[in-house]
């Protein structure tokens, strides 16, 4: 029996349409729009000035507190313009907009690392380097990486997870970097354990994705350190919280990280560019991206520069199909559909998804019939139905006190309700608002 | 027979005297004094309990009333200053005069002026809406059409209007309780003074995208083009981020600005019609002369009807 989480989780169609499609370069377009807030916490400040040539890999946006991180030049070329965008959420957010310089040649070099294993650097140089060059959680919630690996002194830390879950349908540009990247990946891994003093690190992978299990226990055959863990096919099994109870049976607590039962969660994207920043020094400025769809008949995982206009991936593979509806930046169950192509792929864009008109359509919603299927679904043990009745209600004191902040909106109740209710919607709705009301208590 | 009639009443008088006793000394006992003046002006106010005046209800803004010293700052925008008047001769104390306000809309962005882009399929609510997603049109800025306000408003002073998808006021009814300011998550509601005839000059538009952009999502947006602040006499207008906002402390209700906004942006309300007529007729003739020609009949007083 393999291991997964025991409460709720939903299985919908998986849909990895893209799963032997090796991950191609995408040109490097004429003009990036570098958003300067492409993390969780506070903006990066701009540190360029209209007019100003910038190198590859430069600081164009530097870190504004201790919650944010640096944000770099994807390309060389010259900032034309500091002008307002708008992004995936609908609205228009400052941008950096650059032109790409076509004579320089390092916009256009494909340079291949060669694989570097020895680790020179000590923990704290490791740690300095994955705050300086910009890294972030690339699963998607893109939560700077340095303020995750900045643990307090005392803290008991026994294990690093490695999440290659993927549970997302449709998405695949995990499970090809870990096919494509392994090595780097297991040297990523041991940079850091060592950065963090641990012995210990299991690399979570669902069973959907067999060879990447293959290649990785194949690879820690002779490390005693790595171990890889097939995980049965359930969503939301890449949530912390799940794939933390799933490997190693720890509940975390409510309201804490999975830093209070000793775990830390490292995507295995986030691994690669961590890799890639203490080995090369090179900046996070381009990331892997699915671009997939029913439809889609070149659809295909891409590394895409940061900055790049959505509407460049998706003329790459062949523009849009007819009859699409709704394209979506992310995967079916938790990405945001966008308002149009000019959207900046930004360190959080994981995959682009293009539906078609039967299946993006949301059915009328009607009464709830009690009949339950959302709070057995839901991962988090809550009551989906009612969250959304006091939400709607303006009830959101007691939402607050039924754990409304703990929903980690991955949508499975909406995706069963029978009466198509709009749960995840009043829900979050909802968290917004006790957020605003918590903040503005203390 | 009887015996049973008599007990039964003696029985139940006891019993009522017992418990009309007991009362009397827990009210006594547990008296609790409360200031009459408070349920006096309780009966002053309007008794709508909208919490305009920032109290949840009108007898928490009576017994704020009686209890505060200076109640120069509180207000019930409901009942205006005949009540506050009233109010203030009951309670001895100041109370300072504030001029009746009115909720207006600042958009005029209709479904033909601001075309639709997008579908939303989710829950019809303004707040999330605007918490999802920037709304169905290219404006970040304008209304949401999904009634959030309407809903809200204690008075019945809003409906939705169909034909527009847009929300409008009912200025007779509207009591500027400001309920529905304070409902609307893009704040395109504002409370405008309110003269004798309800007269008001606004900008009604929030779009704070360039000219061009703003123009393109909306027929009607402001493109901070900054005429109407060139000619304003009294220099009511300022323009922050490409958007004009008249202030209407110093707005003199001239009505320049109307006439010389290009994308018809700036809202007159309740002035009485102008010969519209008379004056296409002067400018086509006479636009090649003089500028001044042009600017005539604008300030030409309208009710001038012998001329024509």
């Amino acid at each position: 029996m393999l291991k997964t989480f025991p409460k709720g989780g939903i299985h919908p169609p998986e849909n990895k349409l893209t799963s032997s499609k090796i991950i191609k370069r995408l040109a490097v377009p004429k003009m990036m729009n570098v958003p300067i807030a492409q993390h969780i916490g506070i903006p990066a400040e701009i540190v360029v000035a209209v007019k100003d040539k910038v190198k590859i890999g430069q600081v164009i946006a530097k870190s504004g507190g201790f919650v944010s991180s640096n944000i770099h030049s994807p390309v060389a070329g010259t900032v034309t313009k500091l002008d307002k965008i708008i992004d995936s959420s609908g609205y228009k957010k400052q941008c950096i907009v650059i032109r790409t310089d076509v004579k320089d040649e390092s916009n256009f070099e494909e340079k291949e690392y060669p694989l570097l294993q020895e680790i020179t650097l000590s923990s704290k140089e490791i740690l300095q380097r994955i705050n300086d060059f910009g890294i972030v959680g690339l699963g998607g919630a893109t939560f700077p990486s340095h303020v995750k690996l900045n643990v307090k002194e005392g803290t008991k830390l026994d294990c690093l997870i490695i999440n290659g879950v993927e549970c997302e349908p449709y998405l695949t540009a995990d499970h090809r970097l870990m096919l494509e990247k392994s090595e780097e990946i297991i040297v990523g891994i041991e940079i850091l354990m060592k950065a963090l003093n641990i012995n210990k690190a299991i690399i979570g992978i669902e069973n959907n994705k067999k060879d990447a299990i293959d290649l990785f226990k194949k690879a820690t055959k002779n490390n005693s350190k790595i171990q890889v863990a097939a995980l049965q096919v359930k969503y939301p099994q890449g949530g912390e919280k799940q794939l933390v109870r799933a490997l190693l049976n720890r509940e975390v607590p409510k309201n804490g990280l999975p830093l209070d039962v000793g775990v830390i969660v490292h995507n295995v994207g986030t691994i690669f560019a961590i890799y890639e920043a203490v080995q090369f020094n090179k900046p996070l400025i381009e990331r892997v991206v699915t671009v997939t769809g029913k439809k889609m008949e070149n659809a295909s995982n891409f590394w895409v520069k940061i900055g790049t206009p959505i509407s460049d991936l998706i003329a790459e593979v062949g523009g849009l199909p007819e009859g699409t509806r709704k394209i979506v930046n992310g995967g079916p169950m938790m990405g945001k559909a966008i308002k149009n192509t000019d959207v900046p792929v930004t360190k959080g864009t994981s995959g682009i998804l293009v539906i078609a008109e039967d299946e993006a359509s949301r059915g009328e919603p009607k009464n709830c019939i009690r009949c339950g299927e959302c709070v057995y679904v839901c991962p988090m043990g809550l009551e989906p139905h009612l969250l959304m009745n006091l939400s709607e209600k303006g009830l959101f004191e007691r939402a607050s006190n039924e754990d409304i902040m703990t929903c980690i909106e991955c949508g499975s109740c909406s995706y069963v309700c029978p009466s198509d209710r709009p749960l995840l919607d009043y829900i979050r709705f909802g968290k917004s608002i006790v957020k605003k009301l918590q903040t503005s208590k203390n | 027979m009887t015996d049973s009639v008599l007990y039964s009443v003696l029985l139940l008088v006891s019993l009522g005297v017992i418990a009309a006793v007991v009362l009397y000394l827990v009210s006594k006992k547990f008296y609790v004094y409360e200031n009459p003046l408070i349920g006096e002006v309780d009966e002053l106010l309007p008794g709508a309990n909208c919490a305009g005046c920032g109290s949840p209800g009108c007898r928490s803004f009576a017994e704020k009333l009686v209890n505060t010293e200076d109640i120069s700052n509180l207000f019930c925008p409901v009942g205006g200053n005949d009540v506050m008047k009233l109010v203030a001769a009951k309670l001895g104390k100041e109370v300072a005069e504030k001029d009746p306000t009115v909720a207006v809309l600042r958009c005029q962005g209709s479904c033909d002026v601001r075309p639709k882009t997008t579908e939303f399929q989710g829950p019809r609510t303004c707040a999330i809406s605007a918490m999802i997603y920037s709304g169905e049109t290219d404006c970040q800025y304008g209304c949401l059409g999904d009634g959030d306000c309407v809903k809200v408003c204690k008075f019945d002073a809003m409906y939705m209007d169909e034909t527009t998808g847009l929300p409008v006021i009912i200025t007779d009814k509207c009591t500027s309780c400001g309920a529905c300011v304070e409902e609307c998550p893009r704040d395109i509601i504002e409370m405008r003074p309110r003269n004798k005839k309800d007269l008001k000059v606004f900008v009604g538009c929030l779009n704070e995208d360039k000219g061009g952009i703003a123009k393109k999502s909306c027929a009607v947006a402001c493109i901070g083009c900054s005429k109407c602040l060139d000619i304003c006499p009294k220099e009511a207008v300022t323009i922050v981020n490409n958007l004009a906002y008249i202030d209407p402390a110093y707005c003199t209700l001239c009505r320049k600005c109307v006439d010389v906004c290009p994308t018809h942006s700036i809202i007159e309300t309740n002035f009485p019609p102008k010969k519209v007529k008379k004056v296409e007729e002067k400018v086509v003739v006479e636009k090649k002369e003089k500028v001044a020609v042009v600017k005539e009949p604008i300030v030409e007083p309208v009710n001038d009807k012998t001329d024509a």
